[in-house]
């Protein structure tokens, strides 16, 4: 019981988890329920609004049965059982309130809290605790338990005892964690702590070690300390914790929250929903929220805890201009910046030509700023020119699912993972890049689904805490086309295909070209072995699992997208689920794994410089007639430039102008040296953005942008879910970042008078017929929806093609395997290919400026210990890291994580520069970069190249900020 | 000339092995020809060691032996001489259906064990259905040994009527109790029942995988009970063709880690997964979600191993002994401050009384006999006013008494009941598992108000009554759940030893 908390719905723990099954119906304290078979009597009391006390009991664990205050009194059974470890039955007649129980019930209170401390009042859980509630709850008056003459009650809560003698059951208080203390003198030993870490989080850090009285929470062995330990700092065990032991360390500081907002965090694609607690406009904590769709109650160190960056010193709040980027900054007021900005870009356009400028929507803002950020382009510039972040993570998902299924997006929700029987994981790493959905997986695979992993390094779902995978395949970096092509082969020349899913639900001539084409002897497991190092025997095992496992998903991330073919991949993995009939229904589906916040949405937005809002065409008349009545301008026919190009035609001279909202294109994108020289050969760049990124370093004018703590709007997340992000405290800056955008368009002409961002969403259901029928009110209503959402789907869509495919019948594609030109060599005879870390997210800009730091200082290089031991390096080793493009040194880990030839680095710290290593390379369809694959050569080193010595001092000089003129 | 001398932990303690090696010394240096046979213990442990002389096919017994009475042993001269062991009024008055071989029998030969009746009930039990057999087991009226009592047949009827891809069998060798030994000698006396008898609950219930929980303080019955899988398996009574039926039985011995709880058996089943031995809420019952969450029997040593005998000689046979719903024989193991100490095998229904004073033969210190406490540390103390109490599960209850394992522990006037209580509680706090907080805290606390009871603080007793209440109405299994028996059982008939007054204490 949170009784500081006004829930927006009903958030009560019912003491176990939900059961489906037959109706039972039973007489509980003489109201008659009916609940679903399996259902416990502690459940079955609260769906009639009977708070059974309890201690040990939450319904997003199994029941456990250890606290004993939820006994109660059956009739025609013996003794008191406990109601959360006794399920109901037909006919059951169950008292909660009889003499027995309530005397046994402050039996047990009077036993706990004999071992508790009395401090309430300083305590940090003073109002927040759960023990406090149950005592209050039982009618606790007495504590009648005392030492005997000359001796010591035992107990957990004094350091010494009255002697001064040290009391051996007391132990120090863990604040190893930057985020929650442990404070063992509160513990009741409930286990609930013990019991999230294996049960919602899937890590298993935390035991009780010693038995009885000795009993004690313990991160690992009893040397370790959280932050030492096992520990991802999930936040499960702080949630579940009923009393003040486990805490954030945030409402220690601060004390107790007043009230409670729904939103939705801002990092990656699982898009978990939160309650940002707080004390006015001070947020306390961040808490997931029980029913969020697509966590369920559960986060990750990310979202729960690295919400601090609003508030980092190194914030701009102040909007800032220079005529050159070798001044200084200069703050002015809001009016001058944007009439500095927008006279620059008319300008621009005056003399270069209407195209001469362009924007970069954010994957991180929401779908109402970047949806104005393409109208600003399409409506104001008068061009196409507009592309996003997802250029260089998901593109080639949208075009290979828009060719082979006709939706560009994911077909299933996070819940479908429950039903799904054997999954396989792509490319991508969930326990670190998608923390809340690999935990939901876990989950699944310890209820004894099996799972396929593909990917060059030993990812920890290969095996870890009770998770292993049935197969791995480590394949070599760039060969993904290869491997799943060679699944389909396995499955097609076995007979193991759907035959009538095919006939049915796709194209069967087109499945007759591809059947031939995948059954070529080529194709084999045997005949590709050499090429991508994956054993053929065990290739050919994993197809027959996928094909005959049951419900067959898969999960894919950017190790399939970037990539040469990227594309292909995707189609192949399409073809792959609709060879094997996976597609329609729960359980099934191919599933990517989006990287950030709201790339899902920032492409539905019409980011793409081909196509308008909804993955329409900007060349189809219709299309652009629908925007020409919206917005009463002309839809230039022609595509913009993508990211690529734009940068291209900059160092050309013909692209002089760029408005980039919140990214940061010279740490993220390929190719460093070459997007500084794009940077550099601009004339205007306006970076909006929280930090002076290191894209500002080149920038113009540097409009400060908002968290998604300070505006109201919408994320989409990887399920197509459009999650409301809810704005709880002034924007620090002055302006929510939409707000700037339409700022920007004014100040060159437009007459924008948007008051709210829910006119913004009227305007893309009006102009957006996957969108039609989403608006504030249904959101408010339903909490989220997923698109499509229209007349024909009022509610939304959880599961796409259920009864046939959007495009209407599948279509296999042929996937031949072409090999990257980015070849292994004598001068680069390694494969570099990178990641994300569980602590830190994307180019780090946020969680660099938070304590998730304590986790990951550096990034890392991984390398084969033969590939060490080859090269003399050892663990900790400065090393040099070069490609054909550039060099970098960073810290060398030696690991067997990665295969003898295969190094891995991750891309959070700005020092390192992991892309300037990086090449132009890129997927043949949509451009996406060639990230994963780079040749190397690593070698011992002193110390940082002159590039980053340079680049350092170039950025120090560039972020000079002057003194405000008084 | 045969000569047995016992291997059992009990009559080695006593010194058997040297009396065996004085045997051998003996006979080489007399130039007698002598087979030395060790066997496991006839149960009177107060003649260990007893050397049995075999003398035209009888069986004359020498004890207690120590290694000087080698030679006269031999030639038959020896003042320890104790006439047919058969005979002794102690194996008289026996029923042996469950001990019949032990300390008869070499444990580690299968002939001798043939020759013995052994492996009849299992030949039977292949000739039956799964359900013949639950039903065979049903009509001897079997219960669980261990202490709960619980019919072992329905148990395996839940087992067998679970459908499951796997099934086990696990029998709770984790005899833990303080006073018991009737599991330790039947797996060091005759190992070869308990496989016969699991291999028949695996028959019976659909289950291929047979583990015994073994604790690790049984070091010789931990070794016997390998070698004798390790035989069964090769002689194939154990493995993929179980007497060439087609059937498949196997079995491992697994040793614990040296907690009680671990006999409780939803710790003993984590135990047994390799996690902490701590107790599982039931439901769901290990009947149905047990041993790596499948359909799994947990049952005694005694249990199982009086299984074969019900085949071998019929349920009704079994049935027969006994009294109300006890059925069959109880093994009692009559231990503490006695005169003589040992396993008695009889029928369910003879009074604690004729145990004590007649069997026992009163206190081994020739004192009165104060109390005798029932099934093991969580049994309750019986004083003198009981001794007509009959033994038997509901007979027992009926007198505020625990007939648990069957273990007995006699105490004379000396003994300080307040001082008992405070060892029953102090034995939960040690060996609670600390999942619930009525044992986990409760204990703890019982101990400190004993004390105050003991310093005469007249507040202290009602605390422990209430006490007492919240730990056996609260606990979440018998380990919490029943140590108010032996601590109210003493406050209720020794009320004088409770009694202090703080002038007194000081």
């Amino acid at each position: 019981m949170k009784d500081f908390i006004i829930p927006p719905l009903d958030d009560r723990d019912m003491g176990t988890p939900a059961r489906t099954g037959e109706a039972v119906t039973l007489t509980i304290d003489g109201f008659e329920v009916k609940v679903p078979e399996g259902t416990s009597v502690m459940r079955a009391a609260a769906e009639v609004g009977i708070s059974v006390p309890k201690l040990c009991a939450s319904d997003n664990l199994e029941a456990f049965g250890s606290c004993r205050l939820c006994a109660v009194e059956i009739e025609g059974r013996r003794g008191t059982p406990a109601s959360c470890t006794t399920p109901v039955a037909a006919g059951m007649v169950v008292d909660t309130q009889s003499a027995k129980v309530r005397k046994l019930r402050k039996g047990v209170m009077e036993l706990y809290i004999s071992d508790h401390p009395l401090d309430c009042l300083t305590c940090s859980a003073n109002g927040d605790c759960e023990l406090q509630d149950m005592a209050g709850a039982v009618g606790l008056r007495d504590v009648r338990y005392t030492a005997p003459e000359g001796g010591g009650l035992a107990n957990h809560f004094t350091a010494r005892d009255t002697s001064g003698q040290a009391n051996p059951e007391w132990l120090p208080k863990d604040d190893s964690n930057p985020y929650f203390t442990y404070d063992p003198s509160k513990c009741i030993v409930c286990s609930r702590c013990v019991r999230a870490c294996e049960e919602v989080q899937g890590t298993f850090a935390l035991t009780i070690t010693g038995r009885g009285f000795d009993s004690r929470v313990s991160a690992g062995d009893s040397s370790a300390d959280f932050l030492t330990s096992d520990c991802v700092s999930c936040g499960a065990c702080v949630q579940a914790c009923p009393t003040a032991t486990l805490q954030e360390k945030s409402v220690i500081e601060m004390g107790t929250p007043d009230r409670s907002v729904v939103t939705t965090c801002a990092y990656c694609g699982v898009g978990c929903n939160f309650k940002a607690e707080m004390q006015g406009d001070q947020v306390v904590r961040m808490v997931p929220y029980k029913h969020g769709k697509a966590n369920r109650g559960h986060s990750c160190v990310k979202g729960r805890f690295a919400y601090g960056y609003a508030k980092h010193k190194d914030r701009i709040l102040n909007p800032m201009i220079r005529d050159t980027i070798d001044q200084p900054w200069r703050e002015v007021s809001w009016d001058e910046a944007l009439s500095f900005a927008a006279n620059r870009m008319r300008g621009l356009q005056d003399t270069y030509g209407k195209k001469s400028v362009g924007v970069i929507t954010s994957s991180r803002c929401t779908n109402e700023e970047t949806y104005l950020v393409q109208k600003l382009t399409r409506a104001v510039f008068g061009n196409n020119n507009t592309d996003t972040c997802a250029r260089v993570c998901h593109s080639p998902t949208g075009y290979g699912l828009g060719q082979t299924f006709g939706a560009s997006a994911g077909t299933q929700d996070f819940d479908s993972v429950e039903h799904t029987d054997v999954a396989i994981v792509i490319g991508a790493n969930p326990t670190d890049g998608h923390p809340v959905f690999a935990s939901r997986l876990k989950k699944r695979l310890r209820a004894g689904a099996k799972l396929i992993v593909i990917d060059p390094r030993r990812i920890d779902l290969v095996k870890s805490a009770h998770v292993e995978a049935a197969h791995h395949l480590p394949l070599k970096p760039g060969t993904n086309v290869a491997v799943v092509t060679a699944l389909a082969h396995v499955i097609v020349t076995e007979g193991l295909m759907d035959e009538d899913f095919i006939r049915d639900r796709c194209d069967w001539d087109e499945f007759q070209t591809y059947a031939d084409f995948v059954s070529a002897p080529r194709h084999s497991p045997e005949a590709i072995e050499l090429l991508t190092n994956v054993p053929a025997a065990e290739l050919r095992a994993a197809a027959r699992t996928f094909a005959a496992g049951g419900n067959g998903a898969i999960y894919y991330g950017l190790g399939v997208t970037e990539h040469s073919q990227g594309s292909t991949t995707v189609m192949a993995i399409a073809n792959l689920a609709m060879l094997t009939g996976n597609i329609g229904r729960k359980g099934v589906g191919v599933n990517p794994l989006r990287g950030q916040n709201n790339v899902q949405g920032s492409c539905d937005m019409g980011s793409f410089p081909h196509e308008l809002p909804g993955y329409r065409h900007v060349k189809n008349t219709d299309v652009r007639d629908v925007f020409k009545e919206a917005w009463g301008v002309e839809i230039d026919p022609e595509p913009g430039l993508r990211i690529p190009n734009m940068l291209d035609a900059a160092v050309d001279g013909t692209f002089k102008g760029l408005y980039c909202q919140g990214e940061d294109i010279l740490q993220s994108d390929p190719d460093t040296k070459h997007v500084a020289a794009g940077l550099a050969a601009m004339e205007c760049v306006i970076v909006h953005d929280l930090f002076l990124n290191e894209t500002a370093n080149y920038a113009h004018v540097f409009l400060p942008g908002s968290t998604f703590l300070e505006k109201d709007g919408t994320f989409t997340n990887a399920e197509r879910r459009i999650n409301r992000v809810r704005r709880v405290m002034a924007p620090r800056n002055g302006y929510a970042d939409w707000e700037v955008t339409q700022l920007l368009a004014n100040a060159m002409g437009a007459e924008w008078a948007y008051t709210h961002p829910s006119q913004i969403m009227d305007e893309i259901a009006a102009t957006t017929p996957s969108f039609a029928g989403v608006d504030y009110a249904l959101l408010e209503e339903k909490g989220s929806v997923q698109w499509p959402c229209n007349e024909d789907r009022p509610e939304g869509t959880p599961l796409m093609h259920v009864d046939g495919f959007v495009r209407g019948k599948g279509r296999f594609i042929v996937t031949e395997y072409v090999a990257t030109d980015e070849k292994t060599g004598p001068r680069f005879p390694l494969l570099l290919t990178t990641g994300r870390i569980l602590s830190q997210y994307n180019v780090g800009a946020q969680t660099r400026r938070t304590d998730n730091v304590v986790w990951h200082e550096e990034d890392l290089l991984e390398i084969h210990p033969h590939d060490a031991e080859n090269r003399g390096l050892k663990d900790g080793d400065w090393v040099r890291l070069a490609s054909r493009s550039g060099e970098t040194t960073l810290r060398a880990t030696v690991t067997d994580k990665v295969s003898p030839g295969v190094v891995y680095t991750t891309f959070h710290h700005p020092d390192t520069q992991a892309n300037v290593i990086t090449t132009d390379y890129s997927d043949w369809a949509t451009n996406c970069p060639e990230y994963k694959v780079t040749a190397v050569q690593v070698g011992a080193s002193n110390g940082p190249t002159d590039w980053q010595e340079d680049y350092a001092e170039q950025a120090a000089r560039a972020r000079r900020i002057l003194p405000a003129a008084e | 000339m045969k000569v047995y001398v016992p291997m059992d932990s009990a009559a080695k303690a006593l010194g058997a092995d040297d009396v065996m090696e004085a045997l051998i010394k003996a006979a080489a240096e007399s130039g007698q020809t002598v087979e030395i046979i060790r066997t496991g213990t006839r149960g009177m442990i107060w003649l260990e060691p007893l050397v049995e002389v075999e003398t035209g096919g009888v069986r004359l017994g020498f004890g207690p032996a120590i290694p000087e009475d080698a030679a006269t042993i031999l030639d038959g001269t020896n003042a320890k001489a104790l006439g047919p062991v058969d005979e002794l009024d102690w194996m008289k008055r026996q029923t042996r259906l469950t001990f019949a071989r032990v300390g008869v029998i070499d444990p580690l030969s299968l002939d001798d064990y043939r020759a013995h009746g052994g492996l009849s009930g299992l030949r039977r039990a292949l000739g039956l259905t799964g359900q013949e057999i639950v039903d065979e087991v049903k009509a001897s009226g079997l219960r669980g040994r261990g202490g709960a009592g619980f019919p072992t047949g329905i148990k395996w009827q839940t087992v067998h009527d679970a459908g499951a891809p796997q099934k086990y069998i696990v029998c709770n060798a984790d005899e833990g109790d303080s006073g018991t030994f009737a599991d330790r000698m039947i797996m060091e006396g005759d190992p070869f029942t308990l496989i016969e008898g699991m291999t028949i609950a695996g028959l019976g219930v659909g289950a291929t995988k047979g583990y015994v929980y073994l604790r690790s303080e049984y070091p010789d019955a931990i070794k016997v009970m390998r070698r004798a899988v390790d035989i069964a398996r090769a002689s194939g009574v154990l493995g993929a063709d179980v007497l060439g039926s087609g059937c498949a039985f196997d079995m491992e011995i697994r040793v614990g880690a040296g907690a009680y709880v671990c006999g409780e058996e939803t710790s003993l089943l984590n135990s047994l997964e390799g996690k902490r031995g701590v107790v599982r809420a039931k439901p769901p019952l290990p009947a149905l979600e047990g041993f790596l969450g499948r359909p799994t029997v947990v049952n005694n040593v005694i249990s199982l191993a009086t299984v074969p005998v019900i085949f071998e000689k019929g349920a009704q046979h079994y049935a027969d002994f006994g009294l109300g719903r006890s059925r069959g024989t109880v093994t009692l193991q009559i231990a503490g401050n006695v005169a003589r100490g040992g396993l008695f095998e009889t029928a369910f229904g003879i009074s604690l009384g004729d145990v004590v004073n007649d069997l026992g033969g009163g206190s081994a210190s020739g004192r009165p006999v104060k109390a005798v406490q029932v099934g093991g540390p969580l049994g309750a103390y019986m004083p003198v006013s009981k001794f007509d109490a009959a033994l038997g599960y509901e007979e027992l209850d009926a007198e505020g008494g625990l007939l648990g394992h069957a273990g007995l522990v006699v105490f004379d006037d000396t003994a300080d009941m307040l001082g008992m209580a405070r060892f029953a509680m102090e034995f939960c706090a040690v060996e609670s598992c600390g999942k619930c907080t009525p044992c986990r805290i409760g204990a703890v606390r019982g101990v400190e108000t004993i004390d105050r009871i003991a310093q005469g603080d007249a507040d202290a007793l009602p605390l422990l009554t209430d006490l007492c209440e919240t730990m056996k109405d609260g606990s979440l299994c018998a380990l919490g759940g029943f140590t108010p028996l032996p601590v109210m059982s003493a406050v209720t008939h020794f009320p004088g030893d409770f009694a202090r007054s703080k002038e007194a204490a000081e």
